[in-house]
Parts: C-alpha cells; structure tokens; sequence
C-alpha cells in the first residue's frame, strides 16, 4: 500500500470511528464499511480499527476470520453468493452454479483476474421457495435460469460501475426480482 | 370476528398500531398480562413463553434494558421472518414498542443478518415514517415517558449469531460465539442489562394479540401451542411460499394444502430439525409433537436420502463456531459418515458408533446448533435404513 492510500483510509477510518462510535460494539459496523468500499480488510486497516477502538489487533483479526462476511484477503468488487443449501439444490443449484463458472470463467472460491467478481458459495438466503438463489453483491436473484446468467453478470458490471454503464434500466430488469412474496400462499 | 388464518399476521386489512393505541397509555403490566393470556410461546423456534420472559426482564433491575429483534433468519428451510420485514414491518417495530413499554426498555435493536441487507432500506424507511407518526422516538403517541427507538444492526454471514448469546456477543462486537446460560439475557443482555430477544413473528403476533386480546389467539391451536403460527414451505411442491395455519395442523394436511402429498420425506425445521417419513405423516406441527420454527421441506420420490443428510451437514461443519469439541469434531465425523454410507462402505457397526456419536452431541454440546445438528442425520439413518445402507460405489 502506498503511503498516500494508508493517507486515504486512516482518514476513512477515523470517520467511520467517529460516525459509529470509538467503542467495541462499533467494530462490525466499521469493519463492513471497510470490507464494502475496499473488498477486504488489510492488516493496516485492523491495526488502525484497533488503535481507534483500543482493542488488541489479533481481536480484530479474530473477529474478520470469523464472519463470512468479511475477509482478510482481497475479493472481487462485485461478490456473487450462491446459495448450496437444501432447497436451492432441490431447486437445480447445480445447473446453475456451473453455468455461473462458465460464464465467469472462474471456480466457486476464486476471483476474474481482472478483480471484477468473486464467486463463493453462501448458505441459505432465505428464499427457498424461489431458488436457485444468489445474491449479486447485495441484489437479490431469485429462481435463477441458466440462460439469464450471463444477463445478470452483464447488469452487474454496468450496476456497480465495474466497467462503463452500456445499458439503461438495469434495474428495471425482468430478472431482478424484488418481490418477495412472489410465490406466497393467498 | 373473523378466524380466518389471513386475518392474524398477513391478511391484507391487518391493522398497523391498533394495539400501541389500545394499550399505550394503560398500565404497563396490562401489556404482558394481555399476552400471557394468549399462550404465546416463541416463535423462533425455542417456543419459550413470551411473557414470562418478558415478566423476568421488567422485573429485572439494569440501568438500561434492550428489546432485540432477531431477524438474523439462518435456518435453512426459513423465509417467514423475510416476508413479515417485507409486508408488515409496522406489526414487528410496533410489537418492539409495546415489548419496550412492558418492560422499561426505550431501545430497540434489529439484528438484520448480511444476507438481508437488501431490506435495509425499507426497513429504514418504514422506521422514520414511524416517527414522523410519533409512533417511535420520544413521547410516544404524545404519551410522557413513553420513549422507545430502533436502530437496525447488520450481521456479516454467521448462522450461529441466531443464538441469542451468540447474538448479544455480536451487538457488543466480538466472535459471535455462544454464551454458558445462565446467566439468562433478560438479566444479563447486552453490555450485561436486562434484554429480551425475540424473533421477528413472535413480535409481530404480540401487537396483534394485545390489539385483539389474549383469549382471541388463545382460541387457536392447542392446549400448549396457541394460536396461528408461519410455515416457510419449500421443496418439492407445487406451491411454495409462506402459509398462516393453526398450531397443530397435520404434516399431511399441510402437504394438501401446498400440493406435496407425493413427498417420499419431510424435513420439519429446517437443517436443526428432523426428517420424518410417510409413517409419521400424521404427526402434528405443534411444540407437543413436532415442534418447528416453521420450515417444511418437502422431498419428493426419486431424492437421495444421503445427498439430503450431506448437504445438512456440510452445512453444521460449516457454521460450527468451533468453540466446543463435541460440536466441533462430531459434525465433521458424522460427515465422514455420510461419505462412507455414499461410497457403500459403512458397516452396520460404524453406524452404531456414529449413532452413539450423534446422542453424545445432543447431550453435550454447548449451544442448540450441536445438539440439534445431529437430528437430520439419526433420524434420516432411522428411516432409511435400507436405503442409506448398502449402496453402490458411484461413477
Ligand atoms: C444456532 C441457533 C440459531 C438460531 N437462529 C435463530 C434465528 O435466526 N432467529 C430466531 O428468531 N431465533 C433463532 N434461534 C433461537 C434464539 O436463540 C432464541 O431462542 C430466539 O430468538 C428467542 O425468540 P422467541 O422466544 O421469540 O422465539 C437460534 C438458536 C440457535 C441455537
Ligand atoms: S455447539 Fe457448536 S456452535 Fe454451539 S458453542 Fe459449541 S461449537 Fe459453537
Ligand atoms: S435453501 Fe436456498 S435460499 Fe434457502
């Protein structure tokens, strides 16, 4: 890291600390606003967060290592959570899931080489009446066709300005869903 | 009157701050009596009686005391509490009121797991709404002293933060590793004061039971399971979603109504629950017989048994949080189980061991994700025998 990037997310840090509180019970949320901006926490990042909240950095470490939410090591900007549990499997994860490898052209654990995605398995996203479900950083898909893969990776590059937005209304897209009760008993 | 099911949590005219009108300005115990006599038992799995807890937390002395919102909803099989956040926010923010009235609390806390994150919004929206219907914040409904807010807290992809110790360790910001119990959280919650923790339907049904009254919900159900509760239906059937039914409904009148009767299995309660076969499809979904959180996944004809037990499993060895050995070591052992029972190599002896195995953890493990973990796996081990045994190497 360059002296001017630690420069940056000291600052960063400092904010956060103020805006959340210099206490223990404001680490998770500090740790999540690093893990969204930067896609992982960096030792000096859990060392700066310890000095702030004056707890020892391996409590910090400790705490990374054991959400999955958060990570140590670099992801990708974009984060896609498939879910493996048993309802989606029932659902046709399998399918699914190779299809994202496919089109990704990456292993379920792996990052593009281009830093864009990162692929992992999640379990449960409380949708299993309309699985196969992913999460695409924080949008939510729902009973997830092979063939609308590659729409949704498409919509998730120009969404979060991974590169140039090139289509309007993304989320508009027939394959966002957002309804929640779709499927629900009447 | 009206008994029909739609008309408790998720009838379209279900009305929002009827019981915080009703109740608001009247004695606070009036507020746990109203739900004591209800039965309402919880409803996030546990089924512990809401208002006792709630009766030991008012009764607690602290120099603040908390009313948590548990909408961490990792139970693979459960998509209730996502459903009531999505369509009856105002039930569960208003139920957080009244259950920070009854007790003296004037902080509310939603404990919003990560993977709901794309709630938050709405949620926040349908907070400051409240407020600006002094519905929350100070003075409550113009009523003196009546102060209650809720902040959202997000959680960052860990099952076992569901458990409420795990939960409190996770609020003040450490591992979300479970506490010994007692000491209790209604007396020693968060930062150690009194709080009550309670899932996301179980406070949304007390605003309905203290705007329509104890005896209402008391009239539903059974003897120890009163009232209506949400089934989170998933699977194999012809109409998943989220069901309103009266407490003690049948596994095979459920599956009627959601189109599995073809269903080879149940698992009842997600991956925590147990797994029941067409003999005991005339089991009931109630605290005295099959007791649930709510999920039914339904396993049609023709699905590997051992693919089911595997993946719930991989699922416990996953989110163990490592903190006790029996939970630790066991789940991974049970899965090696399973991967010996797959390849066909798994003598009727090491199943006995695994067996004695699964009963050790039940016993001894330190928090409800090990001694429920084994469930899935005895129970699938019990009635599939002669499926799970003797199987054929795989290509
Ligand atoms: C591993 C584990 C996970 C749990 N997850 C949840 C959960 O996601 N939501 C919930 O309401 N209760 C969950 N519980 C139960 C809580 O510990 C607690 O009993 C419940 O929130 C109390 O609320 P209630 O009385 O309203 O049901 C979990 C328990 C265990 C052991
Ligand atoms: S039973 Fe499992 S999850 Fe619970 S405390 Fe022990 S290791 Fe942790
Ligand atoms: S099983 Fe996939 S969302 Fe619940």
């Amino acid at each position: 890291m360059l002296i001017q990037e630690q420069r940056v997310l000291e600052a960063e840090i400092i904010a956060l600390a103020d805006k959340h509180g210099r206490k223990r019970s404001a680490l998770l949320p500090i740790l999540l606003a690093i893990q969204e901006k930067y896609h992982y926490i960096n030792k000096f990042a859990m060392q700066e967060v310890a000095a702030l909240l004056d707890i020892h950095p391996v409590e910090v470490y400790g705490v990374v290592r054991f959400y999955s939410f958060l990570h140590a090591e670099r992801r990708g900007s974009v984060m896609i959570r498939m879910c493996r549990s048993l309802s989606c499997d029932l659902a046709g994860k399998d399918a699914v899931a190779r299809q994202i490898e496919n089109d990704l052209g990456i292993k379920f654990g792996e990052t593009t080489a281009d830093g864009r995605f990162s692929l992992e398995y999640a379990q449960c996203l409380g949708q299993c009446d309309r699985g196969p479900a992913l999460l695409v950083g924080d949008q939510l898909h729902a009973q997830v066709k092979c063939s609308q893969i590659h729409t949704i990776l498409e919509q998730a590059r120009a969404a979060f300005g991974v590169y140039p937005l090139r289509h309007a209304g993304v989320a508009h897209s027939p394959h966002f869903h957002y309804d929640p009760m779709a499927g629900r008993a009447s | 009157m009206s008994t029909k099911p739609q008309d408790i949590l998720l009838g379209v005219d279900v009305p929002i701050d009827a019981g915080l009108q009703r109740a608001a300005g009247g004695p606070t115990q009036a507020i746990i009596d109203e739900v004591r006599a209800s039965g309402l038992r919880g409803r996030g799995g546990a089924g512990f009686p809401t208002a006792t807890k709630w009766q030991l937390a008012k009764d607690a002395t602290g120099e603040a005391k908390f009313v948590v919102c548990n909408a961490d909803e990792g139970e693979p099989g459960t998509f209730k509490d996502r459903v009531l956040l999505t369509e009856r926010a105002d039930l569960v923010f208003e139920g957080m009121a009244l259950a920070g009235r009854a007790i003296g609390a004037s902080q509310g806390i939603v404990y919003l797991r990560g993977e709901y994150r794309y709630l938050r919004a709405h949620l926040e929206s349908v907070l400051s709404a409240r407020r600006d219907r002094r519905v929350l914040g100070t003075a409550i409904l113009g009523i003196p002293g009546f102060d209650f807010d809720i902040e959202i807290h997000m959680g960052a992809g860990a099952y076992v933060c569901g458990e409420e110790t795990a939960l409190i360790e996770s609020l003040e910001g450490h591992r979300g590793e479970p506490r010994n119990r007692p000491p209790f959280p209604v007396n020693t919650g968060f930062f150690g004061q009194p709080t009550i923790v309670n899932n996301v339907e179980t406070l949304a049904l007390a605003a309905r039971i203290v705007h329509r009254g104890g005896a209402w919900f008391a009239g539903f159900g059974t003897p120890a399971s009163r009232g209506y509760k949400l089934f989170s239906v998933s699977g194999d059937c012809e109409k998943p979603g989220v069901y309103e039914l009266p407490m003690g409904i049948k596994v095979m009148e459920l599956l009627e109504l959601v189109g599995g009767l073809h269903a080879k299995a149940v698992q009842v309660g997600g991956a925590s629950g147990r797994c029941i076969s067409r003999a005991e499809f005339d089991r009931s979904l109630c605290f005295e017989d099959l007791a649930t959180g709510g999920a039914i996944m339904v396993i049609g004809p023709g699905r590997d048994m051992l693919r089911v037990a595997k993946n719930f499993l991989e699922f416990f060895v996953e989110e163990s949080c490592g903190q006790c050995t029996p939970c630790r070591a066991g789940n991974v052992a049970l899965l090696e189980g399973i991967e010996l029972l797959i390849a066909g190599r798994c003598s009727m002896a090491h199943l006995h061991e695994l067996k004695s195995l699964g009963e050790t953890m039940r016993l001894t493990a330190k928090c409800g994700l090990g001694q429920s973990s084994p469930q899935a796996f005895l129970s699938i081990v019990e009635q599939f025998s002669d499926e799970v045994l003797g199987q054929q190497p795989r290509a």
